[in-house]
């Protein structure tokens, strides 16, 4: 468990995501969705808008944002600042760092983005169901692979966010859309696959089996966090050069 | 016995050399690693610590490579230069959150201690971000003591200290080099490194230009002249006196008493008690006056 996992990693990375001022931004994508989902109760008459707004609008903006604006700073914000090195000054497996402060970017974005996305779900259908479930399951799939792939770019490269913020507009959005081949390396058509599998609605646009979702969704997320924790092993400091 | 082994290490960035070809061996007391902004300082550092892999050459800590082996932590603690903490932890959860780290069994009364040894007790409830800098040093110092580490590695630790947080540091190197810790440390103040330390690596652009102790690297240093001052009861005579001996290559009579340039500090120290007891002068007082690491840094340098 040790070389997997620390605890200490991990409440010390959650106080410091929380504690930073961008803190309030985490919960600014999810306030959105809830309130336009209100919004659209309160106005929309057609039945299918739910699980439209929340497949489309829920799971290619709100949940890649906030995991993005997370899963970039448990690693990236120490790493910019430098105090990952105290961190780094310990014998903690490297792999134990990546999976610890991954674990707070999933948890995260659990609470501000797959519990929102459900909370969304029951304001517009007005009740928990078979949708509802499915949004969150799915939400939940969308925050371990998207944290990942951006742990690891922030273990890869200073620049995570700008690279996450491509990632998901170039892959995401543009490729996983157009090019079937590319959806077997979708993390949003993962997390569409598997709020489809339980909430059985075309309107949700899944285009993955349920199994293939699993596997290629297990298959990127363990390849992300190995990357990452091999990248964090050869982490350098750079002195001054004569 | 731990120590400390570089065999011909090189650093390098692209055509840049930060280190090169850097072979020292550091044992047991207090080492001092000096030398002027660029000169490789950090990067030696890094190096040891295994935030830095050689380029060419072999870095080992107690027979162990550091590079990729975070292991070696439960023997090396690492005061890194960057002034980042924790800054939203207080200074006892920072060193206790280090000590859980460490596995440490008891991790409260490890951290009490190494609290106490840098005189943080009265503020180690206080969150780090009101520490001031000197503070935060201390603080990173007990983090890197608390696992009670065979070797402790030091990048700038008297940055930001005021006089007597910096002779309360000096105390604590000290005594865990004589209790036969290995400690090296960097630092721009040369003073500090003359006092703390009589064993010095002197790096000048990347390349290790003296080692050893400090005053015997000036004495070695023949091909330059060594400065003395002296008074005595006749100035003048003994002056005349000493012009005349090979071993000395100028005098200048001053308000302070006489400036001497010897060539030769051996021969020089040996003559001038048998010359003023033939000439019935009597010494006052006999100064090394270029014998601070000020002097033995601008020599090496201009040598290098």
């Amino acid at each position: 468990m040790t070389r997997l996992f620390n605890p200490v990693v991990f409440l010390v990375t959650l106080r410091a995501t929380l504690g930073r001022r961008q803190a309030l931004l985490l919960a600014l994508p999810a306030l959105i969705l809830i309130g336009v989902a209100a919004l659209l109760t309160a106005t929309a008459h057609s039945p299918v808008w739910p699980p439209e707004f929340l497949g489309v609008f829920g799971f290619t903006v709100v949940l890649p944002l906030t995991a993005l604006i997370i899963g970039t700073s448990v690693l990236g914000a120490e790493i910019d600042d430098g105090s990952v090195v105290h961190l780094l000054a310990t014998p903690v497996p490297r792999l134990a760092v990546t999976v610890s402060k991954f674990s707070v970017a999933v948890v995260l974005t659990v609470v501000f983005g797959a519990v929102p996305e459900y909370l969304a779900g029951v304001i517009a259908t007005g009740a928990t169901s078979r949708l509802t479930l499915g949004l969150l399951a799915g939400a939940a799939v969308a925050a371990v692979v998207y944290n990942a792939l951006f742990v690891m770019l922030s273990a890869l490269t200073t620049r995570a966010i700008a690279f996450g913020l491509l990632y998901l507009l170039v892959w995401e959005g543009l490729l996983a859309n157009l090019v079937a081949g590319a959806r077997l390396l979708s993390a949003g058509q993962y997390s569409l696959s598997v709020a489809n599998a339980i909430a059985h609605n075309s309107s949700l646009n899944a285009h993955l089996t349920l199994g293939t979702a699993a596997v290629m969704g297990c298959v990127v997320t363990v390849a992300a966090l190995a990357l990452g924790a091999r990248r964090l092993s050869k982490f350098s400091l750079k002195g001054e050069a004569a | 016995m731990t120590s400390v082994e570089l065999r011909g290490a090189s650093r390098w960035y692209g055509s840049v050399v930060a280190v090169n070809d850097v072979t020292m061996t550091i044992g047991p007391g207090v080492t001092g690693l000096l030398g002027p902004n660029g000169a490789g300082k950090s990067t030696l550092i890094h190096l040891i610590s295994g935030f830095l892999a050689p380029s060419r050459g072999e870095v080992t800590v107690s027979g162990e490579h550091p590079w990729r082996n975070p292991d070696l932590f439960r023997r090396l603690g690492l005061v890194p230069e960057r002034d980042s903490v924790y800054a939203f932890l207080t200074g006892s959860e920072f060193v206790a959150a280090t000590a859980r780290l460490h596995r440490l069994r008891d991790p409260r009364s490890a951290s009490r201690r190494a609290i106490e040894m840098v005189e943080m007790t009265a503020a180690a409830d206080r969150k780090i971000s009101t520490y001031s800098k000197g503070m935060r040093q201390r603080i990173k110092v007990a983090a890197a003591l608390v696992h009670d580490p065979e070797v402790i590695v030091l990048d700038e630790p008297f940055n930001g200290m005021d006089p007597r947080q910096r002779l309360h540091m000096m105390d604590l190197l000290h005594a865990e080099g004589t209790a036969g810790r290995v400690i090296l440390f960097s630092s721009h103040i040369l003073e500090e490194v003359e006092r703390l330390s009589g064993t010095i690596q002197v790096l000048v652009g990347g390349r290790l230009a003296a080692s050893g102790d400090f005053r015997a690297i000036r004495r070695l240093m023949t091909a330059r002249p060594h400065m003395f001052l002296l008074r005595s009861s006749d100035d003048r005579r003994l002056g005349a006196a000493l012009i005349g001996r090979p071993s000395v290559t100028g005098v200048e009579l001053g308000t302070r008493g006489l400036s001497v340039q010897a060539s030769d500090y051996g021969a020089f120290t040996r003559e001038i008690a048998a010359l003023t007891r033939d000439e019935g002068i009597r010494l006052q007082e006999l100064l090394p006056a270029d014998e601070s690491l000020d002097a033995v840094f601008s020599y090496l340098l201009a040598a290098s």
